[in-house]
């Protein structure tokens, strides 16, 4: 069990690395730099591996595997000690944030190449690698915070990395805001839990929760519902999501890793995590449900009307978090954390893939000056496609699986209102579709859109040390959904891996469905999906090309085209009465209106009323000893007068 | 004749106390007597007096507790820990005034000489085991601090906040003094041990007694500069030499809050179903009231001042919960509070140049390029007052909020919470400044950062991470010195 | 009753606020001392010196009253009551070395 027993090395050695180049990065060459941050992230890797194969050698009921490390506070009846544990859940965890962190820290090398701050850069990886899995394998709440609220700081860290750029720093100071509003939610919820459990440790507090709290009561509904409120900060779900398409301010490897495959997730984590919990709060359930549905529907239709790269794909993570806290609140934990395995995959890769298009077109992001890069960056090409076509929810491609059995789940769950979640969700699918092959045509197909010829003449495959991890990962987009086979009896590996850690009081029967409707509904979310990319293709594919060569044979073919004209009217009517309304409710209404004045005014306005408080309360700080001496004599009489009317007996 | 009996005394107890003093008396003659090369040399024998007082303190066999000087004097763990804080504070500032005081040409004897009987009299408050102990040991620090406050006689500003802080205070004396003087009619004491029986009996006279509890509360609530009592606190801390501010915001709230706790634990606990109701008022407005005033700011010394009020209010929620949790909580809380709050100042001093005229939020733009580390330095400090982990902050602020959860103090916890979320803001806003291009303006001179000022950081850093990874040893540390009282 | 009591007393000092005849006049509004009309400006300054002696007037009178009793019942102290006394003397003097030597005892 050497894996196991030197589990802690994992966390530790991003830390080390962190250290060594936060404080002689300065002094150091680029490679030795590169060397201390890849190299120990990549040793952390190999031993999550080896400790994964330990955790899988053993028997299925006694994978947890606990090791204190040290008592940390020892204050009365209280205790916590730092230790890290590892079981099912925390092992895939472990292995998606150390698997991915290491290729993007490989990526990273080709992509900040040219940056200044390059040891900088490294060392905030870092860190967040350490924060990240400290978070993961933590053994009580409190440590589960600590690492929360590091992740948080690395990723505003990062968001701020260019802080030349005003909007960076401004988007980071949004990220950190947004997260505190969270962690206020979580941190009230340690305190519940450690108020009514008399403990923080995960390994009291799971196995106890039934026996303490009653099902459906005040407590555990309060709990897990400040539980969720943390996760809607960090996984960006309504009403707390407006900090993460800011921060693609951050340079593209952190969005990629942070913003898309492992801090967002933090949220699902937690509360898979917590299923013990969740369960006993059916009014809980639906609300992660509702919320998770609402956002996987609304940020989808939102990364429609988007030009920029990284903002579509920054919606799509948004939306595709939605997904996962329905099948969190739906119940189907497995199926959440499948969703978070292959979404780190091919949304990692995604990202990379823009960060590729954005280095080969010297940093340029929006889509409309983009095109026909099929040619000239082939594997970027591929990748992406592979990526997209997982992401829509394709037969073989990961997405797919991980996506059908969300909806499977959402169909046939015991949360009230299932059906309502599945039709948004399903809805949503197609609109991923849309907008996912929108942005694939957007870029690679049709002609190079952009004007600047330094621009033109300059774009080129990315270096190897950047398409070998896109080529990895989209290696794991294509592949990585057989591990949930859906249809093969006791062969879905992954349910049987991460059954045991949901097996809890109260949990909800795993739906059974028979054979034929569960292929009906694949066979439905397939050909939705389809549709979606179908409809795409034609709006930025077929019918660009089409408009060209119409423009270019001029007016007397006109005539003699009148019938395919007719079908162009057909396009236009269908343009709009369905997209345009779509794309301008996304426009007017869910981003200017809905993200914009209600949420950002919402905070806006707590922010104003407190300043306003602040400006008033100033006011009574006069400069006068004799307005001072006065206070001190009212309060004074107030006191006196408190106590001997109120108090006094 | 029968020779009059010798009361009690027992030198040793008080031997950290007198080795501040002789230590002051002999920066005093240093002062006259010496060259001036040799005066540059008093910071560091005073600081070598700190740290031999510091160790005598550590030595003395505090558990179980003794009283000696028939009574007006305790020796026990709870006192011995909160002098280590006020010991702490008070070497850390002698290293932050160094360079400082050579810079403004400060005189250095009696200024160390008014710190190390500040010190002194600190000590004293925090082991009085009797009323007027403690009102000697008060007036002893606050005189000290008067006269420190307006130790940059040139500035005006200086030396509106001497004056403020000199009327004021004796106005705060008058409440504490007078609340002394009732108690005693009521109880016929000012042994405290004693007067917790009266008390309990109910031998008393009741109307009195109330009356002299709340005094005594106003008086002490001034010191902590609790609201509404706080008023001083800003234009004093402004005005004062950034290290006296220091100062003043670690050692003396430190003594203030050991002495005010003390008296209403040991004397007044069979009233504490009254009592806890006015602390938790003073409380939840001291933090809300100092959080959200700091958040308009535009100086960092004012900001650091409506800090440190909303900091007493967090100390107040663990005083409110009491027991051996809060009360562990609160000197958890104030010594790294002593650690970060000093730490911040120390870098105030260094930025502010010459004559502290660059404190404003503005004069902090674009350090972190400039000055990395110590830029780093600043976020951990601000970011540890902010409370977020894995700061000593942190593991503080959430020791005192358990404790108060712990003792069904609801509401508390959850406003104390809020709180914690709002400050977060100022302290960001400071952190963002620091990490933003600054505009071209005037070319200043490369900051100095003295040897010692540099100790300083290096200790402050310490308390503020280490205490956060690994507080176990200085959690139990104070819960054993919790035990003894 | 408290209430009423707050009531009835902070009535009675607003109204004699309000009813109260108010008449000023320049002899009224002099500053008065002991029923003389003032000679000069109360706003004189002092030269700091004053304060200085006074200053120190006070602090080594305290060491007379402590000497008095001492003096008095000297023989039941004994050796105690003398060390006792030789340390408060001492601390004494040192002050007075002190102002004597930072200058503070000359009067130019």
């Amino acid at each position: 069990m050497l894996g196991l027993e030197n589990i802690w090395l994992v966390p530790i050695l991003p830390l080390i690395g962190a250290i060594v180049n936060g404080l002689f990065g300065k002094f150091m060459s680029k490679s030795s730099v590169t060397l201390w941050a890849v190299g120990s992230t990549g040793l952390s890797f190999f031993i999550a591996v080896i400790a994964f194969l330990n955790l899988l050698s053993l028997d299925a009921r006694d994978r947890v595997f606990e090791k204190i490390l040290f008592t940390w506070i020892q204050a009365g009846s209280f205790t916590a000690q730092a230790g890290i544990q590892i079981d099912p859940l925390s092992a895939i965890f472990l292995l998606i944030v150390t698997g991915v962190g290491f290729l993007i820290h490989v990526y990273s090398i080709g992509y900040m190449s040219h940056e200044e701050g390059y040891a900088r850069y490294f060392a905030y990886l870092n860190l967040f690698m350490f924060s990240m899995l400290l978070l993961i394998l933590g053994n009580n709440f409190l440590l589960m915070f600590i690492g929360w609220e590091g992740v948080g700081l690395c990723s505003y860290l990062l968001i701020g990395y260019y802080y030349e750029k005003d909007s960076a720093s401004n988007a980071g100071k949004k990220a950190f805001v947004m997260n505190r509003i969270g962690d206020f939610g979580f941190l009230l919820a340690i305190m519940w839990i450690f108020w009514t459990f008399g403990s923080i440790d995960y390994t009291t507090v799971f196995p106890s929760a039934s026996q303490v709290l009653p099902a459906g009561g005040f407590a555990v509904t309060g709990i897990t519902l400040l539980l969720f409120l943390g996760a809607t900060g960090k996984s960006a779900q309504i009403p707390l999501y407006t900090w993460l398409p800011d921060a693609m301010e951050g340079p593209t490897p952190v969005s990629a890793l942070i913003h898309a495959a492992t801090m967002v997730t933090a949220g699902v984590y937690m509360v898979t995590r917590c299923n013990a919990l969740f369960n006993l709060a059916p009014t809980s359930m639906i609300v992660v449900a509702l919320i998770g549905a609402a956002t996987a529907l609304f940020a989808a239709t939102m990364g429609l009307y988007q030009n920029d790269i990284k903002r579509v794909l920054a919606y799509s993570t948004v939306s595709q978090l939605g997904y996962m806290f329905l099948a969190c609140g739906v119940g189907a934990y497995v199926a959440a954390v499948f969703h978070v395995m292959t979404h780190a995959f091919f949304k990692a890769c995604l990202f990379l893939g823009s960060g590729s298009v954005i280095h080969g077109m010297s940093g340029e992001q929006d889509m409309r000056q983009m095109g026909g890069l099929k040619s000239k960056m082939p594997i970027t090409h591929m990748t992406m496609l592979i990526s997209a076509l997982a992401i829509s929810g394709i037969p073989i491609f990961a997405g797919f699986f991980s996506k059908d059995e969300i909806l499977l789940s959402a169909f046939l769950g015991h949360t009230k209102g299932n059906l309502v979640y599945w039709i948004l969700a399903t809805v949503a699918a197609a609109v991923t579709a849309f907008y996912m092959f929108r942005l694939y045509y957007m870029t690679f197909s049709g002609e190079l859109r952009a004007e600047d010829q330094h621009v033109r003449d300059h774009v080129h495959e990315s270096p190897n040390v950047m398409t070998v991890p896109l080529i990895i990962l989209a290696f794991g987009a294509a592949f990585a959904g057989f591990l949930g086979l859906p249809i093969i009896e006791g062969g879905h590996a992954l349910n049987n891996f991460l059954g045991p850690v949901f097996h809890t009081p109260g949990a909800p029967e795993h739906p059974h469905a028979s054979l034929g409707l569960e292929l009906f509904l694949m066979g439905f979310s397939v050909s939705v999906a389809v549709l979606g990319i179908l409809v795409a293709r034609h709006f930025y594919y077929v019918r660009p090309e089409a408009a060209t060569e119409m423009a270019a044979k001029g007016g007397f073919i006109k005539t003699v085209y009148t019938t395919l004209q007719n079908k162009y009217y057909i396009d236009e009517i269908y343009d709009v009465v369905i997209v345009k309304p779509v794309v301008s409710f996304s426009r007017s209404f869910l981003w200017k209106i809905f993200d914009v004045k209600i949420v950002d005014g919402f905070v806006n306005s707590i922010a104003s009323f407190v300043t306003d408080l602040s400006s008033l309360l100033r006011k009574s700080q006069t400069g006068m000893v004799r307005n001072y001496a006065l206070a001190m004599a009212l309060g004074g009489v107030f006191f006196v007068g408190l106590w001997i009317l109120a108090l006094g007996n | 004749m029968a020779s009059i009996p010798v009361p009690d005394i027992s030198l040793g107890a008080i031997a950290p106390e007198i080795t501040l003093a002789l230590t002051a008396v002999v920066a005093l003659m240093l002062e006259v007597f010496a060259e001036k090369k040799g005066r540059d040399h008093i910071a560091y024998i005073s600081l070598v007096g700190v740290i031999v007082a510091c160790f005598i303190t550590f030595r003395l066999a505090g558990d179980p507790s003794w009283t000696t000087f028939s009574g007006l004097y305790v020796v026990d763990r709870f006192g011995q820990f909160f002098k280590l804080i006020c010991l702490l504070g008070t070497g850390m500032t002698i290293l932050v005034s160094v360079k400082y005081n050579k810079d403004e040409g400060i005189d250095n004897g009696e200024y160390y000489a008014l710190l190390l009987f500040a010190t002194s009299g600190m000590l004293f408050m925090v082991s009085g085991s009797d009323m007027i102990t403690i009102f000697m040991g008060l007036e002893v620090m606050s005189i000290s601090l008067y006269a420190l406050a307006g130790y940059t006689r040139k500035r005006a500003r200086s030396n509106e906040a001497s004056v403020k802080y000199f009327i004021l205070g004796s106005l705060s004396t008058a409440f504490l003094l007078y609340g002394i003087a009732l108690i005693y009619g009521s109880t016929g004491s000012t042994q405290i041990d004693i007067i917790a029986k009266a008390v309990s009996s109910g031998s008393g006279v009741e109307a009195v007694l109330d009356l002299g509890i709340v005094m005594l509360m106003i008086g002490f609530a001034f010191k902590v500069s609790a609201v509404p009592f706080h008023m001083w606190t800003p234009d004093v801390y402004q005005g004062a030499p950034t290290p006296v501010t220091a100062f003043m915001s670690a050692g003396p709230k430190a003594a203030a809050f050991a002495a005010f706790f003390r008296v209403f634990n040991v004397a007044f606990p069979s009233l504490q179903a009254d009592w806890w109701v006015i602390i938790w008022i003073l409380a939840v407005a001291t933090m809300t009231v100092g959080n959200v005033i700091a958040l308009l700011q535009n100086d960092v010394k004012r900001m650091l001042a409506y800090s440190s009020i909303a900091h007493a209010g967090y100390i107040l929620v663990g005083f409110v919960a009491g027991g051996a949790l809060g009360s562990s909580a609160i000197m958890y809380y104030m010594l790294v509070y002593t650690f970060m709050n000093i730490g911040a100042f120390a870098i105030v001093t260094v930025v502010g140049r010459k004559g502290e005229e660059k404190t404003k939020f503005s004069d902090f733009t674009g350090l972190g390029y400039r000055y990395p580390l110590m830029a780093v330095a600043l976020v951990i400090f601000l970011f540890s007052l902010a409370g977020i982990p894995p700061t000593a902050g942190f593991v503080g602020k959430f020791y005192i909020f358990m404790a108060a959860l712990k003792h069904g103090y609801v509401y508390l916890a959850v406003i104390g919470v809020v709180n914690s979320v709002i400050s977060i803001f100022y302290y960001l806003r400071l952190s963002v400044m620091m990490y933003m291009q600054d505009e071209p303006g005037e070319d200043l001179p490369p900051l100095v950062f003295a040897p010692s000022l540099i100790a300083v950081m290096i200790v402050a850093i310490y308390g503020s991470l280490w205490l956060g990874i690994m507080p176990a040893g200085y959690i139990s540390f104070a819960q054993s010195a919790f035990l003894a009282l | 009753m408290g209430a009423v009591a707050v009531g009835i007393a902070g009535a009675m000092l607003m109204l004699s606020e309000f009813l109260g005849p108010k008449h000023f006049f320049r002899e009224k509004m002099e500053p008065f001392e002991c029923g003389e009309n003032q000679i000069v400006s109360p706003k004189q300054r002092y030269s700091v010196r004053f304060y200085l002696i006074a200053m120190f007037f006070i602090i080594f009178d305290i060491e007379a009253v402590f000497l008095f009793p001492w003096a008095v019942i000297f023989q039941q102290l004994g050796m105690f009551g003398f060390i006792e006394m030789m340390i408060f003397i001492l601390l004494l003097g040192v002050g007075l070395i002190y102002v004597w030597k930072k200058g503070a005892l000359e009067w130019e």
